[in-house]
Parts: structure tokens; sequence; C-alpha cells
């Protein structure tokens, strides 16, 4: 019997192209200014038009500043470019952009599950590895390159080679002030950034489900760090809350619905592995090296093992040392992982009434300009700047580091990005990646703080 | 298209870390252009030069006398992990690296290396330890110094025959333009209007 993944894969198969390999319809295409003109021009220059621009959506968040009054220039050097030819390949070709000032600009895996681009039972890819992320309302979402993203707007297809399924079972829910994110890097600390190889995750079972809609966006954005093809979650009355009403969600609302109730493994499905993980036992995390899998417990100490002696090295630790209390320059909460207003909310509920450590940078981008919104409504921004953060226009900012802002060589960063790499937010600059309360909560301690300490809540100064 | 890759000696050069990211393979602030040349000198620019500078770091495999033309680069696991960005691909390429030889890949790496004329050729780390230069990959026999290797046969065809995918997946047309008729009748909420 079919796993959701087999029913999204086989729903889509178009032909079957031997030796594994399918081609698979392609439903949706999101293009970002890093790669969009490269792959729209490519396109053109090659005499190819686009089989259905109507499907196809390009956003400005890699590139784009995201300091308050920004425009066409960027702190990059040579930022613009990829702005202006982007904005000039997108319109050429018909489909549809979320420009600079767009009211619905945003990081590409916040906006189009809050425009209902990406829906139950599609196919979407995107030349950006955390479209898994999308993978979360049941659609079979996947990162891909630029020429995969040229063959997919040209043939309104891909050439898939199957990947194998597994499914990763959270037992049990987590507990109270452990997150999403500290369960992502939980089950990578545990298995590998290869653990999830060769395979499509499906995460399920009770830790799962209780999850809200924007919890599973963190948990399945992160399965490109677990090495996995993508990652998928059944969608669920949760789902369908979540995605009604939304800018390009269907009109005919009842069919739609009605077509989603079998996105789900059946009961006897088989996936070629079966993970468990006690949601009851995860804690809140957090890295301590150069690759997501070298995350700890935040009251760990830092390892001695051989392996990890390079990153040690890099991140300027010694073995046996806390976590906790290690010194910190700079907190940065945003990213596709956790930008999100859930996450603003969770974050200010810490801050509020407190401040920022002094010498610390403390920096907060919203995941995008709809988020801004509903976060300013509820007096968020406020909080954020009485603590002592910069509150930031959307976009992918400081996750990584593209020529412009950096925070400095040897810096200690807790992030709640995705990627703790050598000299990804900056050369020299060590990051440590966490849940957006770690952060926060660091943040306010000066040095890498359990967010369980400030869960008394105070007055807004 | 990159062109037909059959069969080559060349020297690899060892860089046996694991995780090798693509923001090492080629850092965002080396992404200077829109399109898809002038990439080989940000190529592993945080290890390839001295810090803040653009002077060669003399510890670095391929600043190394003997390993300057390497065409084939030995890693360890899960080699390409990170950011989709083809740029890794391209820069590898432009550089004059045929084959990235690992015991496990990212799988957005593995396909734009196919794409790009580069063979991913998987082979466990014991065995990687112990090949001796110069190399000799035959993508025929799939054989890399005479020790065999599974490829897709999709990505070994690509690579042989330096095909255009688009060309290939546009001789199926018709059963697309097909599919997706019917598609429209049988999932009309997945269209949107336009």
């Amino acid at each position: 019997m079919p796993t959701l993944f087999d029913k999204l894969f086989d729903a889509h198969k178009v032909v079957d192209l031997g030796g594994g390999t399918a081609l698979v319809a392609i439903d949706r295409v999101m293009l970002h200014e890093r790669t969009g003109a490269a792959a729209l021009n490519s396109l053109a220059t090659a005499g190819r038009s686009i089989v259905n621009p109507a499907h196809v959506f390009a956003v400005m968040d890699h590139i784009v500043d995201t300091v308050p009054g920004r425009g066409d220039a960027t702190r990059m050097p040579g930022g613009s470019a990829f702005i202006t030819e982007t904005r000039a390949a997108a319109h050429k070709a018909g489909i549809t952009l979320f420009d600079v000032t767009d009211r619905d600009q945003g990081i590409t895996h916040v906006i189009s599950p809050e425009l209902g681009i990406v829906l139950p039972g599609l196919t979407l890819v995107a030349p950006d590895s955390h479209t898994c992320t999308q993978g979360a309302v049941g659609a079979l979402a996947w990162g891909i390159g630029s020429s995969e993203a040229e063959h997919a707007m040209a043939t309104g297809t891909l050439r898939v080679q199957r990947p194998k399924t597994m499914r990763i079972r959270v037992s049990g829910r987590l507990r109270e002030g452990v997150t999403a994110k500290d369960l992502a890097l939980h089950i990578i600390a545990a298995h590998g950034a290869a653990g999830g190889a060769g395979h499509a995750v499906e995460y399920a079972g009770e830790g799962v489900s209780a999850l809200p809609m924007e919890a599973r966006f963190t948990l399945c954005n992160m399965a490109t760090e677990f090495g996995a093809f993508t990652a998928l979650i059944a969608p669920d009355d949760e789902t369908f809350r979540y995605l009604k009403g939304r800018r390009f969600a269907p009109a005919d609302w009842a069919s739609a619905l009605a077509a989603w109730q079998n996105l789900h493994s059946d009961p006897d499905a088989h996936f070629n592995a079966d993970i468990i993980i006690d949601g009851t036992a995860v804690r809140p995390m957090v890295s301590w090296g150069t690759s997501p899998a070298q995350s700890l417990p935040i009251d760990a100490e830092v390892p001695g093992d051989e392996a990890g002696a390079r990153a040690r090295a890099y991140m300027g630790l010694i073995a046996g040392q806390p976590l906790q209390g290690l010194p910190i320059d700079a907190a940065f909460i945003g990213s596709c992982t956790n930008s999100r207003l859930s996450d603003l909310q969770r974050v200010a509920a810490i801050v509020k009434g407190r401040h920022v450590a002094p010498g610390v940078q403390a920096i907060i981008v919203p995941g995008s300009m709809g988020v801004k919104r509903a976060a300013e409504a509820e007096g968020l921004d406020r909080i954020f700047t009485n603590a002592g953060f910069e509150w930031r226009e959307s976009g992918c900012s400081m996750c990584f580091f593209a020529g412009g802002e950096s925070f400095g060589p040897g810096e200690r960063v807790v992030s709640s990005t995705n990627r703790n790499f050598e000299s990804r937010q900056g050369p020299g600059t060590r990051t440590h990646i966490a849940s957006p309360e770690t952060v926060a909560a660091s943040a306010i301690a000066g040095c890498i703080a359990d967010p369980g300490r400030y869960t008394e809540p105070q007055t807004d100064a | 298209m990159p062109e037909p890759l059959v069969r080559f000696t060349a020297v690899a050069a060892p860089l046996l870390v694991d995780n090798i990211d693509t923001d090492v393979i080629i850092p965002s602030r080396e992404i200077k252009t829109t399109g898809k040349i002038g990439l080989a000198q940000g190529l592993f620019a945080n290890w390839r030069y001295l810090p803040g500078t653009r002077n060669p770091n003399p510890d670095f495999i391929l600043n190394q006398p003997g390993f300057e033309t390497a065409q084939v680069l030995l890693t360890g696991a899960n080699v390409g992990c990170g950011s989709s960005r083809e740029h890794a691909a391209w820069a590898l390429a432009e550089w004059g690296i045929r084959a990235v030889v690992a015991p496990s890949f990212n799988p957005i790496f593995f396909g734009n290396c196919v794409r790009n004329g580069i063979a991913p050729v998987q082979l466990p780390a014991a065995r990687i330890a112990t090949l001796t230069n110069p190399v000799t990959l035959d993508l025929e026999a799939l054989t890399l110094n005479g020790h065999t290797f599974t490829l897709a046969e999709e990505a070994r065809q690509m690579l042989l025959e330096g095909l255009d995918p688009i060309a290939l997946t546009l001789k199926h047309a018709d059963c697309i333009a097909a599919w997706q008729t019917a598609d429209r009748v049988a999932r009309p909420w997945a269209w949107l209007p336009g």
C-alpha cells in the first residue's frame, strides 16, 4: 500500500523513463533573484519559452537589503544587478514577481504557504535547497539547481530519480519550551547530516501532528540539512485551516478539500526506512561545530572526538567546555527556518521588559512583509526595539554572507538559521544555530543561554 | 551543453573532509555574476586563499605542486551539502574538474554535477583513501582505477553523450500536453488562471 510520497509521485508521473527515473509533472516553480535571472535568461537565449507562466513565481529575497528604506541598491557589492536583471527577465517572461517593494515580498518558503502558492497534493520546485520546507503542507516540494529550474519551466516536468521513502515517527509531544527547531537538530544530531540521504522523509506521529502549522515548516525546513530528497507531512485540519482564504488558494475550496482527503500514507504503507524518535526526550539544542549534525542539548559540553577537531578549531572551542555561558557577539533571528509570526511571538514573550546584553548586536528579520505587518499590529516591533533589537524589512538577510553585511571574523553568533557552516555568515564568523527562543535568551544573557531562564513574564519598560 | 565524458586519465586531488558544503565550494560573496561564467576564481575561496587576501594558501591541496591542474576531486562523505547553488558545479567545471569522487553526495549537488559534465563517482571512503595518481575514469565500464561504481543509467547517458535534458524531455511533448489536458479536468483546483 502506498505512502504519501508514493501517492504524490505516482499522481504526477507523466512518463516512466526506465532505470527508476520518471518524468514528473511540476505544478509550481518559484525563483529568487540569486539565480532567477540566470535561469530565465538562459532559457530565453536557448529560444525556449515557459510552458505555463501562471504557475511560475519569482521573489526578491536573497540579495535584497533588509534595512529600512531599501531599494534596488544593496550593501552587497554588485547586488543590484541581480535584482534589476531578475525583474527584467520576470517581466519579459510574464511570470508573477514579488518585487522589492511588494506588500507580499518575503522569503520564498515563507510567502509561498502564506499566499497559498503551495498547496497539498501539488509538486513545487525552486532552485533553493530549503524548498523542502513547503512539504509541510503535504506537497511534494524539493530543491533543485538552476538548470533543472529551466527544465521545469520549459517542459512543465522534471526527470526525477525516484528516491526511497523514510518515515520519522515522533512518539509523544515535545515538552513545554522545546520547539520544532530543537526536534530538527535532535534528529540530525542523532542520525547525521546525510542521515536522510536518498530518501523522501515523512514526519509523522503524535509529536508531529500536535505541531502548529508554522512549526511544521521549521521541522521540514531542515530536511535538507539531513541530506534528504525532501520532507513531507500529511495535511490535516490544521493545514487546511492555515491555507484557507490565502491569495492563491483554490476558489472552489470544497472541491480542493475533497481532493486532499486521501493525502496520507495508508496504514500498512511500506517505508524503506523507519525511525522512531521519543518526542518527550527532546531538549533545547544548540550547535557547537560547523555542521548541523554537530548539535547537542544546551547543557552539554563541547565533545572531544577526533573527528570534531577541525570544527573545534574553527569555532574557537576546546573539548569539555560548557556550551551554556559561551559569550556571544551577536544574535540573529530570521531565515526560512524561524521567522514566522509564531516564532516572533515566542521571542517577544522572552525579551519583553528585558534588554539585550551590552555589546551584543541583536537583529530580528521577519520572514515576509505580511509577517512584519502582523507583528507590528500586535506591537511586537516595539517590544523588540525596546529590548535593543534591530527590527528589519523581510528577506534572507544575514543567514548567509553575500558580500554585504557580516558579523566579522571570529565573532560568535547565535542564530535561528539553518546552517552553521564555516564562514556562512561571514568570513571566519562562528555560528551556533538554535531555536528563536534560545537566540533571544542568549541575546539577553550575553552568552549562550537556556530560554528556560526567562520564562517569568516581565512588563515592558 | 557539456562535452561528452567517456574516459580520461588525470590527477586526483585529495580533499578528504566530510560535509564539504557548497558555501565552501563557492562562498556566496564570490557569486558576483548573474550568469554562469567567471566563477572559477571564487572556487574554494575561503580555503584556497589566505584570509582577507587573494594570495594562495600553500596548505590547500589545489595550490600544491602537481595538483594545480587536477581534474578529479576526492572528498569525504556528503559532499555538496547545503545550498542548491549550481554555481558550485559551474565553478568546479570552469576550473577543470571533471569528476568528484566521494562516499556520498548531496542529491541537488549530484544533479548539478551531472548537468555540467562532472561525473559524480560514489566509492567507499576506504577505497578512496587507497587511490593512487593518476586516476583513470571510465564511464562506459563504470570504473575508477579498476574499482567499479554505480551510477543511475539516466545520469550515465547524460554524461557519456553530453545530452541536453530539455531537448530529451521535449521528445515527450505530446505525452506532457495530454497529461496536462487530463489534469485540468481531474484537478481544476491545481490550475491558476492565466
